[in-house]
């Protein structure tokens, strides 16, 4: 059994459990499956500032943040206890190409010529690690909800304003892709 | 103020913030989510979904799995959110479901596609970053405090920008 948890999962395995989110959530606590938010909860609590969108009782979505603390934990598990340590397997043509714009290691869940310390000092791994992860906080505030609040639980409610946010995210991750990280 | 009061309802994520009614929160309530927290974590390790590898596969269409990973979670959400409205489930504690429909506002289209440039960037969204940090690549702590530092500017210029 732990030899088959220690293999990558299927895609359809994945998809099932993360699907399940959404039940599980509602039922047992009757919460909105949603990630993004806890970064407002973590502004409200810790740097409100007197702005009006961080002011609200903060400590009622603790679950939100215990929830993140257990992705955090999760993280650490999945990497280390149900490991293979074998590199991932991509399309070879992702490879060949990512190859001919400077990327090298292929060993990590991510590419550690760009996400490391030593890059963050650089322009190409400031942009990557700094620019990329204020975007993320940003634009999921601006469109509220995030891969999980809208493509999971949204789209799973049948919401439109969902779709539409799910669309804009593919179509700004289609023009980064295409049009920006080749030249970075 | 019209306006303010009604982008409050913009974000999909949380309920009634403004709802001053105060429920227990017991130690064992937030275990629960703890737990529920770490399996998420867990998941999105072994389907390679906060591989920046897999993400940049996905917007490059030279790969099914990412779509494949969402998708199916959308069915089986979908599934899983009509059963409950036809049988109208209710949660654990009694209560009804809340699923309520959710407004249009120009924050997807703009707060989606700068979302979309920096997921293509990260390689993460929200969930993924809390991920990755527990993972062990350090320096995505920087890229979560960069995130919360965009939250919170959010926060501050949310009632000039076009909703």
């Amino acid at each position: 059994m732990l030899e088959l948890l220690k293999q990558p999962w299927h895609w359809s395995v994945a998809g099932v459990i993360i699907g399940l989110f959404v039940p599980i959530l509602l039922i047992s606590g009757n919460k909105a499956f949603g990630i993004s938010s806890s970064m407002r909860h973590i502004c409200a609590a810790v740097f409100p500032a007197k702005i009006r969108y961080f002011k609200y009782d903060w400590k009622k979505e603790t679950w939100n943040l215990v929830f993140v603390a257990g992705v955090i934990i999760g993280g650490w598990i999945g990497a280390h206890l149900l490991s293979n340590l074998e590199p991932i397997k991509i399309a070879d043509s992702t490879k060949t190409y990512l190859q001919s714009i400077g990327i090298q290691e292929f060993g990590a869940l991510v590419p550690t010529d760009l996400f490391s310390w030593e890059s963050l000092f650089t322009l190409r791994g400031f942009i990557f690690i700094v620019v990329g992860g204020f975007l993320v906080g940003f634009g999921t505030r601006y469109a509220g909800g995030c891969t999980s609040g809208h493509s999971i639980m949204g789209l799973s409610n049948l919401q439109l304003p969902s779709l539409i946010a799910t669309i804009c995210f593919m179509v700004g991750g289609f023009l980064v892709t295409w049009l920006v990280i080749p030249y970075l | 103020m019209k306006e303010i009061k009604d982008i409050d309802t913009l974000d999909f994520e949380t309920q009634n913030l403004a709802d001053s009614s105060t429920k227990k929160r017991t130690v064992g309530s937030l275990l629960k989510y703890l737990i529920l927290g770490i399996g998420f974590g867990i998941v999105l390790v072994k389907a390679e979904v906060i591989s920046w590898f897999r993400i940049q596969e996905m917007f490059r269409l030279e790969s099914f799995h990412m779509y494949g990973v969402i998708g199916t979670a959308v069915v089986v959400g979908i599934i899983s959110v009509q059963i409950i409205k036809r049988f109208k489930v209710k949660s654990i504690s009694g209560e009804p479901i809340n699923l309520d429909a959710k407004p249009f506002s120009k924050g997807q289209i703009f707060g989606g596609l700068l979302f979309g440039f920096g997921w293509a960037l990260t390689g993460a969204c929200p969930g993924p970053i809390y991920a990755q940090i527990g993972t062990g690549v350090s320096v995505f702590i920087v890229t979560l405090l960069s995130a919360l530092a965009g939250t919170w500017f959010y926060g501050l210029i949310r009632e000039k920008l076009p909703h």
